[in-house]
Order: C-alpha cells, then sequence, then structure tokens
C-alpha cells in the first residue's frame, strides 16, 4: 500500500484542525486516514471529466430576508454560558498574532 | 401492543384520556428500563409533565390542543432546546443550554406534543452504532447486548421501547433509517429542504435533515407533517407547505413501479436479502410492478459521502474552540487553548473525521478528494434520474445486517462506516428514503427494508410502506 | 535620494537608478443596512458589548444565515457606481481559527464576487481598474488587556461580537496607482462615491472604511511587478500616503543594499511613521474554501439590476463633469472637485443656469461658501450677486460681504437690497482714476520704485486708496489703474 498521507502532513491537518494531538493519537489517526484515503481512490476509476460539481442537493437562489431588525439575546444569558466573560465580554487568553 | 401516537392524541383532543396520564405512563416505562437502554441524555420529567397540564388546560377550555395533543416525543439531542442542556452527546458541549429552541421543536409544542426527554446519540451525529456518545452507549431493546445503530439510537431505540410513541432524529448517511430497522421502527429521511435545519446542530450541511421515528406508518406521517413545510429562518428550506400525506395512506401501490437497486444486494446479509425479497413479494400482490434496476454511481456512495460529509463536518465544528460556551481547557494563548480544548472535548470519531475533512479541502488536496467527491455525486444524482425516468420508487435493504453486538466494530472505523453503504445515497442526492420494518433475521432481531423516491416523493413512498406494514400483520 | 511627489509622476531616484512605485489598495466598507448579513441582529456602531446579537451573530450550534435583501442593493449600486459587471454570485467559507470570529469560519464571496471589472476615475482623469467587489461579514471586535492595548505583551482579549456579521463589501483595487497621491485621491473618491450612492458612512477613523494598501516598486521601465507588501492600520487618508512613501523608500534602500523585499503583511505605526512586519505570507493559512452548504447562490438578475441603475444618484464624476460644462472650465479643474465635493454643484450649476457669471458663480462656490447654510442659498440669489459684480456695481470684496449676509440671513434674499443696505455704491471710474493720482502724489517714494519696476511697491499705494474709499474701491481696478499710469496712460 502506497502512503497516502505523511505524517508531517497529517500533523500540518492537526495544527490547522487545531487538534491538539498526543503523538501516539496522532500516530494512530495517520495511519486509519492512510486506509481511508487508500480505499477512497476507488473513484479514480469513474470518469468525471465534464461533470459539474454538486453542492446542494435541492436547487434554489436568491433566497433572501428583508433588512428588518429581528430579536436579540439577552447578553446575561449568553455570557452566563461562556467559560470567561468580564466586563460584558467574552475573555480569552493572550492571542498570538493578528487576524488574515 | 401499546396504544400509537395517533390513537393518544386522539384520546387526549377527546377528553378520553389526560395528557398527564399519557406523560405518567410513558414516564413508568423509561424508569423501568431507562438504566438498561440508555437511550436518553436527558429525561424532562418536569418539564413533561408541565407541559402535558398546559395541554389538559387548554382541552378543558375547549381550545384546540392540537393534532398531537399529549403525545410524548423524543428528541435527538442534537436539537436545540432552549434553556435545556443539548450535548450532542459530546463533552465539547457539555452543560450548554442553547437560548433558542429550533423550529421542529417550535412547531411540535404548537402541535401540543409533549417532549419527553433528549437521547443519546454518536457525538455529533458521526457514527453507525451509537457507541460514539461521550455519555456511554445506548443498547438495542430487542436485545441489550447489541448496538441500536445510529448515529439517532437513542430515539430508535426509545420508541421500540415504547419510552415515547414518537422520537426525533436527523440523517445524514442513514442515521434514521439505519437505526430504525435494527430497532424495529418505522425512520423516515425526508427530501433535503422539507423540513427546517434551523437548531439542528449541523454534522453536514448539504447532507443533514431531521425526521421522524414512529412504531407506525401513519404516526410518522402524522409527525412528519407537523415538522416539515417552509422555515424562513433555513436558506435551503423549500417554499410552500409540505404535501399532506395521511390522507393519502390506504391508496395503495396498484400499478406504481418499484425498482430493486442491484448494486444494494452486493455484501449484505443472505437473511436481510430474504426480507428485501419478502417486500418485492407483497408489493407484486399489492398491484406493483417490480423489476430491477441498475444505479452504478451507488457503488461510490460510500467514498463521496466519507469525503463530503467530513469536509463539511470540519467546518461546522470549527465553532466549538472554548471561547463562547461549552467546554474549555486552559492554556497560555488562545491559539493553543483551542487546540487543547478540542482535543480534550471531542472523542477519537470526531477527531478522525475532522482530521480528513480538513485534509480533503486542504490546499493541494481539495480536487484529488472533495472536488471528485462533489463530481461523483452529481454522476449519482444523474443515475438516480434515469431510474426514475422508469420507476416510481426503489427499494432495498436498509442495512447490511441486523443489529450487532456493542464493540464488534469499534476497532476498524472503515467496517463501521460499510453500514451505511444503502443509506448514504439518498442523502448525497436529497431525495426522501424510510426504513419500514419487514420481519426479523435468523437471529430474530428485526430487519428494516428501504423505500427510496424521487425528490418530494414522500406521499407515493409513505404509500408503499403503508402496503408493506399492512403485509406485516 | 529624493521623492518627486508630483501626482502620477512620483519617482524615487535610488543610488542605482529611478525606481516607480506600485500601488493596489483594497477597501473594506461596512454597509449601511440595518441589519447584519445574515440575521436581523441590528448593524449600530457604538451600542453596549455583546447587545446587537443573536443565535446567527455568535455562530450558535444549530443557527443558520439567511441573506440580507439590502445588503444586497447596496452591493449592487457599488458595483455599478465602480462601473463593474453584476454577476451571479456564490458565498464560500473561508476556514481559520480566530476568537473574534465566532463560527471560525468567514462567509464570503471566492471565485464568483457579484461585482467584477469595473473602474473608478480619479478627479484627475486617471482610471484605475477595479478587479472585484464583493460581500462577506465583518468579525467581532477584541481589545487586548495590558501590553497598551497592543497584541504583544497582552495578557488576555475581551472580545465584543456587535460588530460580527455586519455586512462588508471588499472592493480590490487594480495595481494601477503609481503616487501616494493618486492612493488619497483614489481613497477619497471611493469616499465620495458610497456617500453619493448612500451605501456606507465610510468613516476611516470609525473603521466603517478600512484600506489596505498592497505596495511594491519596480525600476522604471520593468514591466513585471516587485514582490509586494500589504500594509495595514492605515487609519486615515493622511496615514495612506504617509505609508506608502515610507513603503515604497523603505522597499528601494532594501533592494539597492541587495536584500530582497519579502511578501508579508506590515503593520503602519502612526507614532514613528514606519511599517513593522506582522506576518509572513510564506506560512500564509489554507484557508479551504468551500461553497458555504446553508447559502444557495445568488442571481440578482436583469430586472433587479436596471432598477437600481435607474434610481443611482448622479456620481461625483458625472457632477464634476456636468459642473465644468456649465462653468465653461476643464473636468480636472480643482475648483470643480473642490464645489463637487462640498455637495455646491447643484446650487453652482442653477446659478450659472439663472443667468449667473460662471466664472464668478465658481470662485465663490469653492472660496466662500464653505459655510453652515450654504447650501440653502437661492441659485437666483447667487446669480444676481455675480451680475452685479461683473456689472461694476460690487467689488469682489463687497459680493463677498453680501454673500455672508445673504446666506445667514436664509438664503432667499435679494442681494441687490442687502447691498443697498449695506451702503455698497461702486464707485464710478472717474472717481476711483482721481483717487488713484492722489494716492501717487502722497507717496512719492512708493511711487518711484514702483516706477523702477518693484511691484511689491504697488501695495502701499493700492492700500491708500482702499483706506481713502473705506474699502468700496476694487482693488484690481485700483492695481489696472496703477499699471496704466506707469505705461504712459
Amino acid at each position: 500500500m502506497t502512503e497516502r498521507i505523511s505524517a508531517a502532513a497529517a500533523a500540518h491537518v492537526a495544527k490547522l484542525a487545531r487538534l491538539q494531538l498526543a503523538p501516539s493519537e496522532l500516530a494512530q489517526v495517520t495511519s486509519q486516514l492512510d486506509a481511508m484515503l487508500d480505499h477512497f481512490h476507488d473513484i479514480d476509476a469513474l470518469d468525471l471529466d465534464g461533470i459539474e460539481p454538486m453542492t446542494q442537493p435541492y436547487p434554489l437562489v436568491n433566497v433572501l430576508r428583508d433588512d428588518v431588525v429581528g430579536p436579540v439575546l439577552d447578553r446575561v444569558e449568553v455570557l452566563a454560558e461562556a467559560p470567561s466573560a468580564v466586563d460584558h465580554r467574552f475573555g480569552v487568553p493572550p492571542i498570538p498574532g493578528e487576524a488574515p | 401492543m401499546t396504544a400509537t401516537a395517533l390513537q393518544l392524541a386522539a384520546a387526549v383532543r377527546e377528553g378520553r384520556r389526560t395528557a398527564l396520564d399519557v406523560v405518567e405512563e410513558h414516564l413508568d416505562r423509561i424508569a423501568a428500563r431507562e438504566g438498561e437502554l440508555h437511550a436518553f441524555n436527558l429525561v424532562l420529567v418536569d418539564q413533561a409533565r408541565a407541559a402535558a397540564l398546559a395541554v389538559d388546560e387548554k382541552v378543558a377550555a375547549g381550545v384546540d390542543p392540537g393534532p398531537l395533543a399529549g403525545v410524548p416525543v423524543a428528541l435527538k439531542d442534537n436539537l436545540c432546546t432552549r434553556g435545556i442542556a443539548t450535548t450532542c452527546s459530546s463533552r465539547i458541549l457539555d452543560g450548554w443550554h442553547p437560548p433558542y429552541d429550533a423550529t421542529v421543536v417550535q412547531r411540535l409544542a404548537a402541535a401540543g406534543a409533549v417532549v419527553i426527554g433528549k437521547t443519546n446519540l454518536d457525538e455529533f451525529a458521526m457514527g453507525s452504532s451509537t457507541e460514539n456518545s461521550a455519555f456511554g452507549p445506548t443498547r438495542n431493546p430487542h436485545d441489550p447486548t447489541r448496538v441500536p445503530g445510529g448515529s439517532s439510537g437513542g430515539s430508535a431505540a426509545a420508541v421500540a421501547a415504547g419510552f415515547a410513541p414518537l422520537a426525533l432524529g436527523s440523517d445524514t448517511g442513514g442515521s434514521i433509517r439505519q437505526p430504525a430497522a435494527l430497532c424495529g421502527v418505522v425512520g423516515v429521511k425526508p427530501t433535503y429542504g422539507a423540513v427546517s435545519r434551523y437548531g439542528l446542530i449541523a454534522f453536514a450541511s448539504s447532507l443533514d435533515q431531521i425526521g421522524p421515528f414512529a412504531a407506525t406508518v401513519a404516526d410518522a406521517a402524522a409527525l412528519l407533517e407537523v415538522i416539515g413545510g417552509h422555515d424562513a429562518r433555513d436558506s435551503t428550506s423549500i417554499p410552500g407547505p409540505m404535501a399532506p400525506i395521511s390522507a393519502r395512506l390506504g391508496d395503495g401501490v396498484e400499478g406504481l413501479r418499484v425498482g430493486v437497486i442491484a448494486e444494494l444486494r452486493e455484501g449484505i446479509a443472505p437473511d436481510v436479502l430474504a426480507r428485501v425479497d419478502a417486500a418485492v413479494v407483497a408489493l407484486t400482490k399489492a398491484g406493483a410492478i417490480v423489476d430491477e434496476v441498475h444505479i452504478p454511481a451507488v457503488t461510490y456512495g460510500l467514498t463521496a459521502y466519507y469525503l463530503i460529509a467530513p469536509a463539511e463536518a470540519s467546518s461546522n465544528l470549527a465553532r466549538y474552540d472554548g471561547v463562547r460556551y461549552g467546554l474549555r481547557v486552559d492554556a497560555p494563548d488562545t491559539e493553543q487553548m483551542m487546540a487543547a480544548t478540542r482535543a480534550a472535548g471531542f472523542g477519537p470519531e470526531v477527531k478522525r473525521r475532522i482530521m480528513l475533512g480538513v485534509y480533503a479541502l486542504s490546499a493541494g488536496y481539495y480536487d484529488a478528494y472533495y472536488g471528485k467527491a462533489l463530481k461523483v455525486r452529481r454522476l449519482m444524482a444523474q443515475d438516480f434520474d434515469a431510474a426514475y425516468q422508469r420507476f416510481d420508487l426503489l427499494l432495498s435493504p436498509t442495512a447490511p445486517t441486523t443489529a450487532f453486538r456493542l464493540g464488534d466494530k469499534t476497532a476498524d472505523p472503515l467496517t463501521m462506516y460499510l453500514s451505511d453503504v444503502c443509506t448514504i445515497p439518498s442523502n448525497l442526492v436529497g431525495h426522501p428514503a424510510m426504513s419500514v420494518p419487514f420481519g426479523v433475521g435468523t437471529d430474530g432481531l428485526p430487519v428494516g427494508v428501504q423505500l427510496l423516491a424521487p425528490t418530494l416523493g414522500e406521499v407515493t413512498m409513505f404509500r408503499a410502506a403503508a402496503v408493506l406494514e399492512e403485509a406485516m400483520r | 535620494m529624493n521623492a518627486v511627489d508630483t501626482h502620477s509622476d512620483y519617482l524615487i531616484e535610488g543610488r542605482t537608478g529611478t525606481w516607480e512605485l506600485v500601488v493596489g489598495l483594497e477597501v473594506h466598507v461596512e454597509l449601511a443596512t440595518a441589519t447584519k448579513l445574515f440575521s436581523g441582529a441590528p448593524n449600530h456602531f457604538g451600542d453596549e458589548p455583546n447587545t446587537n446579537i443573536d443565535p446567527v451573530t455568535l455562530g450558535l450550534p444549530g443557527s443558520l444565515p439567511v441573506l440580507n435583501r439590502q445588503a444586497v442593493e447596496l452591493a449592487i449600486r457599488i458595483g455599478l457606481a465602480l462601473n463593474c459587471e453584476i454577476r451571479p454570485s456564490t458565498f464560500h467559507r473561508k476556514n481559520y481559527f480566530y476568537p473574534d470570529m465566532p463560527k471560525d469560519y468567514q462567509v464570503s464571496q471566492y471565485d464568483q464576487p457579484i461585482c467584477s471589472d469595473g473602474w473608478l476615475e480619479l478627479p484627475s482623469g486617471t482610471r484605475i481598474g477595479v478587479e472585484r467587489a464583493h460581500l462577506e461579514e465583518d468579525t467581532g471586535k477584541s481589545t487586548h488587556q495590558g501590553g497598551d492595548g497592543r497584541i504583544h505583551g497582552s495578557v488576555g482579549s475581551l472580545i465584543d461580537y456587535n460588530r460580527a456579521g455586519v455586512p462588508l463589501v471588499e472592493i480590490v483595487g487594480r495595481p494601477h496607482l503609481r503616487s501616494p497621491d493618486d492612493a488619497r485621491s483614489y481613497v477619497l473618491e471611493l469616499r465620495a462615491i458610497l456617500l453619493a450612492v448612500e451605501a456606507s458612512d465610510a468613516k476611516m477613523e470609525e473603521g466603517s472604511m478600512r484600506v489596505d494598501a498592497n505596495v511594491s516598486v519596480r525600476r522604471v521601465g520593468d514591466t513585471e511587478l516587485g514582490k509586494r507588501c500589504e500594509i495595514k492600520n492605515l487609519n486615515s487618508v493622511r496615514s495612506l500616503g504617509r505609508a506608502i512613501d515610507y513603503e515604497a523608500h523603505r522597499q528601494v534602500d532594501l533592494i539597492e543594499a541587495g536584500e530582497r523585499v519579502r511578501q508579508e503583511t506590515r503593520h503602519w505605526d502612526e507614532g514613528d511613521g514606519r511599517t513593522h512586519t506582522l506576518r509572513s505570507k510564506e506560512d500564509a493559512d489554507d484557508y479551504r474554501y468551500f461553497l458555504e452548504p446553508d447559502l444557495v447562490p445568488l442571481d440578482p438578475g436583469a430586472e433587479w439590476i436596471e432598477a437600481v441603475r435607474a434610481a443611482m444618484p448622479l456620481l461625483p464624476r458625472e457632477r464634476r463633469s456636468r459642473l465644468a460644462t456649465a462653468a465653461g472650465v476643464e473636468v480636472t479643474s480643482p475648483a470643480v472637485a473642490i464645489v463637487v465635493e462640498r455637495g455646491l454643484d447643484d446650487l453652482a450649476v442653477a446659478a450659472i443656469e439663472a443667468g449667473g457669471d460662471a466664472g464668478r458663480v465658481l470662485v465663490h462656490a469653492e472660496h466662500n461658501l464653505a459655510v453652515e447654510g450654504a447650501e440653502a442659498l437661492r441659485p437666483a440669489a447667487l446669480a444676481g450677486l455675480t451680475r452685479l459684480e461683473v456689472g461694476g456695481q460690487l467689488t469682489a470684496t463687497q459680493a463677498k460681504a453680501v454673500l455672508t449676509d445673504l446666506v445667514t440671513g436664509g438664503g432667499d434674499g435679494d442681494p441687490a437690497a442687502i447691498a443697498a443696505a449695506k451702503g455698497f455704491e461702486a464707485m464710478d471710474a472717474s472717481a476711483l482714476a482721481t483717487m488713484v493720482d492722489e494716492a501717487i502724489a502722497a507717496q512719492a517714494g512708493a511711487w518711484a520704485k514702483y516706477l523702477a519696476g518693484d511691484e511689491k511697491a504697488a501695495g502701499a499705494l493700492v492700500g491708500s486708496v482702499m483706506k481713502a474709499t473705506k474699502g468700496k474701491a476694487d482693488g484690481k481696478a485700483v492695481t489696472a489703474l496703477l499699471q496704466a499710469r506707469r505705461a504712459g496712460g
């Protein structure tokens, strides 16, 4: 069986997915992904030239709402669910780096 | 035989029974067997009693209490209920109380139904056995050493055990139909867009549909009629009301053309196939014209599904980051906090699918995996369209086997994935499909057969389901 | 090294040759809708933290987006104002983790934007290409605690999601700008357009208009683009110009020192007047774009687009052109741009059409009407005033005084009556000539210098005439008489 996903690629994927996996966990997931990806190459047998990708099952277009203010949530209720809330805002530890 | 939902609703509406009495009867059944089965994450004893009393007050006041008056309904625990814990059977949402109700929950309340509990599921609906729950597995009421199927295993088991005559589940790749088959109840995945997804915690947005579980075809139809129809809060909701189904249940199948999907006989247990063949006989006897049909692309459904669903899931589940609600694991900075929270909060199957989805979408692999899967999806839709030129309905097994034992398929994810091979195609193409109990296998456990229909073909599908149900009486 | 800051002739003379600047701007504007892009939560700046939130805004599990019709309408207006094609479009998810983004993905238009291939014409007449303008949702706002409010050294951040989900249009300009002045001009013109079509309040200070600049340099004559840096944190038009100028010189210095420009995002620091590395593009995230399955395609269609087009107001460019034609001046004349920017072009055009003197009308609109209440001035009154001026009945100074009274009086007074009430009567020519001769006689020294060619000496002579007439004399007429005397008249 050829290797479909390298350990380095899997580590990169875990970082993109924000999953802090222990080395043993990462190794196990990598080998499982590898087996799956291998199986998934069955579709390489299909001739898919000229076939439009299908993203949604039911074709709708222009589903729009009027620009009318609706109900808002009670911030006390919402912030009570937050792991950390300070001054009516959600608290997080320091953020490394600016948003893209 | 316990009363059906429609019988209960009629009794409550006509004042022959109180809703409270109905609820107490079901709470008693739950008390008797829930410890063994673990169908629920949460039984709503007080709320159910309060809701029942409100129904009884309406009846007493001469106000229409709704078509499902006093009928207990079990909700899969991925449907948002205002102020009531909604967990998706995940530690990452443990303790979260949504500040709003799902559209289907609002519609149930308006119909007089009584929510009796939140049912167990595979974490974030990812699984086929309900063993991937962070709160422990649900067991099959027909044989507690066996799984109820999944991911809506708690809802299927609740109906099978008589905890509630009705339940709601969600079906992304078979998560209603497969457990319905394994638990011997009716389970319906409606047309994509027929039931609002607003308030359904997303697994894979373009595949997810909410649908009913019931002990009878008529009960399932009644529940679908209550929850279905357009909702302005879901952009993918089909415009207009849902076509009435209940009134047509007795129309029979005389002259209907039914195709048996040849590709979905491969890899199916012989005792299950025997029941499909028995269904062919029953439908033929009722006047349907049954023939074999080939839908070549269904062979590739598993691959397309296990690329598309994890890709969407990887994005849908990004929001569980420890910032706004649910679990947080502390760490020196936000990036580490998120990664630690997600590592601690998600179970192994969810992590696997997120990894798979991120990989399938990532630069350099998109075209080879996700992009290709979307084309296979189109190909499958074309194959189904061709089949529906010749047939009104299609027939297949719902699941390859009867209920398997707990632990049997947990070692190898791919083996577990194969449980969905017959149900996945309907999600990919967005068509309705349902599982109808049709006898038992050689092990004495329930077997379900699957009826498939084209977009918005629910009425025809239910007519055939009623014929199969009648044949089993 | 010298910067020749003369509009599009901005070139940098380096040690090894002459360099050209290449700038493209990406501008995010918040749309002036009542509600958010995908939900009914209010779109309102400055409210108490976390009050304009609903399940969609917070990305709560189970919530779903529904597109705001008015946001689409405003995007179409912007597109039409920028001469774009309005096309069928779709929404994608841009996936990356950031705590001020509630779903940890941003819904944005990707390969099928609603507006594409347009242009914006600067007042100078130069056309700057617009690659696209697309709809997307804004993020929440983080406030960094400690570390002087900056990310570095912060002990934590607090997040307010009021801004999350506010509709944005991102306008991606092509790299056609060649000087800091042009970049400033582009932003000012874009702001004027956005205000004209009422799509946004476009306030850079409040963040409802946010400008990022992609800056690169290349040797004059080169056709390939250099490596570019994206400059962020440009909070005013002035910062934009300064940052581009700084960055251009930084890049030239770097290349001439034998180093290379790294493609990266840089942060403009208003305090030290420099740009600083924020993030290297080389470890760029992989955004895993895919079609947003919770939304359906958007195809406004010809009917909607034409209805929006029909309701479009005159744009700044069209207004400049109309005014220039009416006033008989070049469309690129600064007076035309200023008058349109002040919104006084309607008045000016109407006054000219009402028989006012075009030159005087333009002068008043440019210099004397930057006051409150000016727009209420009756065009016929302004026209009448300029007729009195050119008829010699009022001097420029008197006219200005009458104009001030006209405006403070509500705009519909009679200029002749006001002039009379103020005791303004034009001096007749012979009386003025006598006064000039008296001034020459009285200030022989100044006259001698003036005769010897010292133009400044005229000032003293004019001044004494003005004093003698209590300001009623027309300064220009006095100067003309002095010149005539010197020439031997």
